[in-house]
């Protein structure tokens, strides 16, 4: 298990700082969501939720949770949660979508 | 425990090992959460799809100006947790100490306002169970929200208060100086729990308070 990451402490000095940044977009990010809501977008209302949410949830991820900074194997798992909930959700609503009358 | 003579468990090789042991587990266990709470989310989507006029009609009986801001209490709680790594990190106790204790407080904070949301419903007699007025075969699609909103963003909540259960017995185990160091993974651990916990809530805010 010896690879080129040998440093036992994951995070730069800088990586406070970054935190604040990703924090303050993380409020931009609620207002956006919030304001759009104000917006009629029929069909769209859902679909423009969950594109905003996502972002705020790949910052969560890469910057909080500080994926961007781990290893290849924990990309993997971290990766793996979202294939299969990919397939749970994208398959089933594939189903109801081309079935029901 | 940042001592550089103690040697990993004898089971691993050495501490980077030991580490990414204990963090891979960590994600597996969140890769459950994932699961969990994909499931429930897959419910809303294919009820959403049921009852889109009944939704938005649940949707109005959402607070959303305390939703985005419990949102932002939320936000603010992930920030102390992800400080608070890293100060552990640098083996800065009180600095570690102080930013746990701050996302305690803010954790609570988001539990006050949900408990005030749910005693409001119950007022409203928007309760599951407890307002058969609601429960009619005609409103089966506002019932519907009601119970997917009282169900996910329970559990949520009480993912919450393990959460800040974990937050304390690290507070304890701060002042001990046992979590400090690069090498100890339990305040990173718990941060990827709270922070999963944070992910959750994300979604569930515009589901349901953004809906109408």
């Amino acid at each position: 298990m010896t690879d080129r990451h040998t440093s036992a402490a994951p995070v730069p000095a800088h990586g406070e700082r970054v935190l604040y940044v990703v924090f303050v977009a993380l409020i931009v990010l609620l207002a956006v969501t919030v304001v759009v809501s104000w917006f009629p977008l029929g069909s769209w209302n859902l679909p423009v939720a969950i594109a905003i949410a996502g972002v705020k949830a790949a910052l969560i991820l890469l910057y909080f949770m500080d994926v961007r900074h781990s290893r290849p194997l924990i990309w993997l798992v971290a990766g793996a949660a979202f294939f299969w909930l990919a397939i749970l959700i994208g398959l089933t609503l594939a189903d109801y979508h081309t079935r029901m009358p | 425990m940042s001592d550089a003579a103690v040697l990993p468990a004898h089971h691993f090789e050495t501490h980077e090992q030991q580490r990414l042991a204990g963090e891979v587990g960590m994600w597996l266990f969140l890769v459950t959460e994932f699961m969990f709470f994909g499931g429930l989310f897959l419910a809303y989507f294919i009820y959403r799809n049921w009852y889109p006029v009944e939704f938005v009609e649940g949707g109005h009986t959402m607070d959303s100006v305390l939703g985005a801001i419990n949102t932002g209490v939320l936000l603010t709680s992930s920030l102390t947790m992800a400080l608070a790594v890293h100060a552990a990190e640098q083996s800065e106790r009180r600095r570690t100490l102080w930013l746990l204790i701050a996302t305690m407080v803010f954790g609570t904070i988001f539990l006050g306002v949900k408990a005030y949301e749910y005693h409001h419903k119950y007022e409203e007699g928007l309760m599951p169970f407890l307002a058969p007025e609601v429960w009619q075969p005609d409103r089966r699609g506002l019932a519907t929200f009601l119970h997917l909103y009282f169900l996910m963003t329970g559990v949520h909540a009480f993912h919450m208060v393990i959460g800040i259960g974990a937050l304390a017995i690290l507070a304890r185990w701060t002042t001990q100086g046992v979590t400090l160091g690069p090498r100890s993974l339990v305040v990173h651990n718990v941060g990827l729990y709270w922070h999963f916990v944070d992910l959750v809530w994300v979604f569930l805010f515009p589901f349901f308070y953004l809906v109408a």
